[in-house]
């Protein structure tokens, strides 16, 4: 195995691998920021930093760094590369050279953002950017509209690659009523980010260009007006977050109906009122981002009834999900508890999500750490059990070994113990008035007992999360050699040898008439 | 608001048989209805609302992973293939569920909107300017304050909010409201302060800079006896304040 090989290869398999140990890497340092963070907001007034400045870089780089340089990229990098091509029965992707360019892509973006961490005056306007803020900030705009450019730029040549895959390369007899349901849901993000991703470039442009050329989109002394960014910013990163949550149900489909040996309950509904609908109303919703930040009052209540809409797409998705597990034959390895636990999640963050849609309610709730506390919930922690389910899940066909059951049930037990302490309490103490985005609590000092609480379930979280990434390394090294259908799934990914060779099969698969990705194998 | 935008929410709440409890009480006393208590009350429903949801399907699930796990006599997964109608029926059925579900929410989060926009006329009211970082109030007489703001209890304050720098938000906890302030537009909210003696803590909630988490006010409430003097006496203290007033207000208007 050498480098060059792998830095220059085409394979998809290899390109998403690259993507995957970038994201980890992402979400290492994203992990310890945010340990950083809780550890200065272990007691009220300075803690570890008497610069409040050190705070909100790490805050920054914890947002934009989770969310761009981790959850997208692994989600729509790593297993749309390693699992479409291989559920659809295809070779490679349509186009192999730019999807080598999107990982480089989306490297030099992890430097840039690492990148942060060294340079004199970091950015510190948050992962949202808001001007007029961010236009008048000592800290280096710049380099957060570049990682914000390079990565959605990876992320749209990626997109035009997939949907062109599914599209033109499945395998003879395999027609879309058959497609598994993560690859859907992955076409389903990557149109969003067709659409989206140049709105976000634009907006992020735009404040560089206020800061560093004089011009005045967002400056009101000249014309400009700077609910304009706001608007712009969350049209885009609205539907990012189903960007995240698509391709993250769709992986706990894959995953609850191979521990179920079932079935996936009411398919189409799944596909054309789940997936469909997320996609149909994700553009509709972003103001409710902006519930409290002087927009006109009939937008928001409009505003406020497409997004309690939302849940009944997302609750069909959640019904397929469930009735997956009915009249199953359900076992519990590493990958299914995971994804157990993400439904856990997702009903709490979902649920408690209801509430931030009311408008009238959100004038008490925005911009504090209820907020914090629901994202984390239905997107943050629920995306990443999703990651790591899927990594277990596909781990035996990715490196042909086996990880060690025992470890990976402790780390999970670890980390679902921990985020629980963590992410409830800044439900708890954001309903009582608790604000976002603080380094200092010193007028609300009641609070310090639940943040101490807080700090202490990041650890716990943070040790789960070390022993599955070790029990991964460990597994790649030196596990078991992995059968090429261990979990005895009919989908076309485990039909071939783990690991795969170069070009996937000896010769393509095709599929017959009756035919499904789910259900217990036909031997 | 227009009168159809109101009327709408209260059809809906009618439709579904869900009036909202506190408009009502509220409607044959006072003319004030206070968007703090109206919020206390619809946050109680939806927190009850969601919490029915999530158990149900908590339970659900739960039972399901039980029932159907795996051992000798269930080796393989045996789920219903559904009939035509069975699964266009599993997409009806829970859509109007959670759709009327979502109107019921939609139509009384919609009046305590109305509530929390439409400023009683008999008021207090407050031009704010904010900066990095402190909350700079002004009197209708030209009094102004800095980071703390005296009320009467029992009337209804306005603040008219702009920023000078960057965005900023008042937000008052103890009132359950917050908003904005930004350069080049302006907000408004309000709230009804009530019991004499009390100080309410407020903060910035919007990311503004460097030393964002530092920028706090507070909210004094004064017997109204005891407002007015205080109010009298900083008003021929700072007299010569009454024109940056009239300045103000002449801004204000010609902005928005
Ligand atoms: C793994 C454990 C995690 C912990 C302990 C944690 C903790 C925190 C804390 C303390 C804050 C800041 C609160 C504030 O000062 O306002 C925060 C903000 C945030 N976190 Fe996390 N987080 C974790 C994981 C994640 C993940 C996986 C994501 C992925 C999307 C994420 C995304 C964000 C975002 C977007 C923000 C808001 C940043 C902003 O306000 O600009 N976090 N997190
Ligand atoms: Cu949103
Ligand atoms: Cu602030």
């Amino acid at each position: 195995m050498n480098l060059k090989e792998w830095i220059f290869t085409t394979d998809h398999k290899r390109v998403g691998v690259l993507y995957l140990i970038g994201s980890i890497a992402a979400f290492a340092v994203a992990g310890i920021l945010a340990l950083l963070m809780r550890a200065e907001l272990s007691t009220v007034g300075p803690t570890i930093t008497a610069n409040p400045t050190n705070y909100n870089v790490w805050l920054y780089g914890h947002g934009a760094m989770m969310i761009l340089g981790f959850q997208i990229p692994a989600l729509t990098g790593f297993f749309a590369n390693y699992c479409i091509p291989l559920m659809i029965g295809a070779k490679d992707v349509a186009f192999p050279r730019v999807n080598a360019l999107s990982v480089w892509l989306f490297y030099v973006g992890i430097i840039l953002a690492l990148l942060t961490f060294v340079m004199p005056d970091p950015p510190d306007v948050m992962w949202t950017g808001y001007p007029p803020y961010s236009t008048i900030t000592t800290g280096n705009t710049a380099m957060y509209t570049f990682t914000v450019l390079i990565l959605g730029f990876a992320s749209i040549i990626g997109g035009v690659n997939f949907l062109t895959t599914v599209a033109y390369m499945r395998a003879p007899g395999l027609t879309w009523n058959k497609l598994n349901i993560f690859v859907w849901c992955t076409l389903g993000a990557f149109v969003l980010q067709l659409i989206f991703v140049p709105v976000l470039g634009t907006a992020v442009t735009l404040i560089s260009l206020d800061k560093y050329l004089g011009t005045h989109f967002f400056d009101p002394t000249q014309g400009g007006d700077v609910l304009t960014y706001q608007n712009l910013f969350w049209f885009y990163s609205h539907p990012a977050v189903y960007v995240i949550f698509l391709p993250f149900i769709g992986v706990i489909y894959e995953i609850v109906a191979t521990f179920s040996r079932n079935r996936v309950f009411n398919y189409k509904m799944v596909v054309y009122g789940g997936v469909f609908g997320v996609v149909a109303l994700s553009g509709e919703v972003w103001v409710h981002h902006l519930y409290v930040s002087g927009m006109a009052d009939w937008l928001r209540i409009g505003q406020m009834i497409t997004t309690l809409m939302i849940s009944v797409p997302v609750g069909l998705l959640v019904i397929g999900l469930v009735g997956t597990l009915y009249k199953g034959s359900i076992s519990f390895e590493t990958p299914m508890l995971y994804a157990l636990g993400v439904l856990f999640l997702f009903l709490i963050g979902g649920l408690t999500g209801i509430p931030l849609a009311v408008t009238s309610l959100t004038v008490h709730l925005a911009r504090t750490y209820y907020v914090v506390g629901h994202f984390h919930y239905v997107m943050a922690v629920a995306g990443t059990f999703a990651i790591f389910a899927g990594v277990y899940y596909w781990f035996p066909k990715v490196t042909g070994r086996m990880y060690n059951e025992f470890w990976g049930k402790v780390g999970f037990w670890i980390t679902f113990i921990g985020t629980n302490l963590v992410f409830w309490t800044m439900m708890d103490i954001g309903v009582k008035g608790m604000p976002r985005r603080y380094y200092d609590y010193s007028h609300f000092s009641q609070f310090e007992g639940a943040h101490q609480l807080m700090t202490l379930g990041a650890v716990i979280l943070g040790v789960g999360f070390v022993i599955a990434v070790l029990n991964w390394i460990i597994g790649a090294a030196r596990g078991p050699k992995a059968p090429d259908n261990p979990w005895n799934s009919n989908s076309l990914e485990w039909s071939t040898v783990s690991p795969p060779p170069h070009g996937n099969w000896p010769v393509p698969p095709s599929v017959g008439a009756d035919w499904y990705p789910y259900g217990a194998a036909k031997k | 608001m227009h009168k159809t935008t109101k009327r709408i929410p209260l059809i809906l709440a009618g439709m579904l048989a869900a009036t909202a409890a506190w408009a009502e009480k509220t409607a044959s006393g006072s003319v004030i209805k206070d968007p703090a208590a109206g919020w206390d009350h619809l946050w109680r429903e939806v927190i009850i609302d969601i919490t029915i949801i999530g158990i149900l399907f908590a339970l659900m699930t739960a039972y399901f992973i039980w029932k159907y796990r795996r051992r000798p006599g269930n080796e393989v997964g045996n789920g219903p293939k559904l009939s035509a109608a069975a699964a266009v029926a599993w997409v009806v059925i829970p859509t109007f569920v959670f759709l009327s579900d979502d109107l019921y929410v939609a139509a009384n989060g919609w009046q305590l909107w109305n509530n929390y926009r439409e400023v009683p006329a008999d008021r207090l009211e407050i031009q704010l300017e904010t900066g990095m970082y402190s909350f700079d109030y002004t009197y209708p007489n030209g009094v102004r304050t800095q980071n703390e703001l005296k009320v009467p209890a029992g009337k209804p304050v306005l603040l008219r909010m702009t920023s000078r720098d960057t965005l900023h938000n008042h937000f008052i906890p103890d009132f359950r409201v917050k908003e904005d302030s930004m350069p080049g537009r302006v907000t408004y909210l309000w709230f009804l302060p009530k019991e004499v003696g009390k100080e309410h803590v407020v903060t910035c909630a919007s990311y503004c800079g460097v030393m964002h988490s530092y920028m706090a006010s507070k909210i004094v409430v004064l017997a109204p006896e005891e407002f007015r003097a205080w109010y009298d006496q900083e008003g021929s203290k700072q007299g010569g304040s009454i024109k940056t007033v009239a300045e103000n207000k002449a801004a204000t208007a010609s902005k928005s």
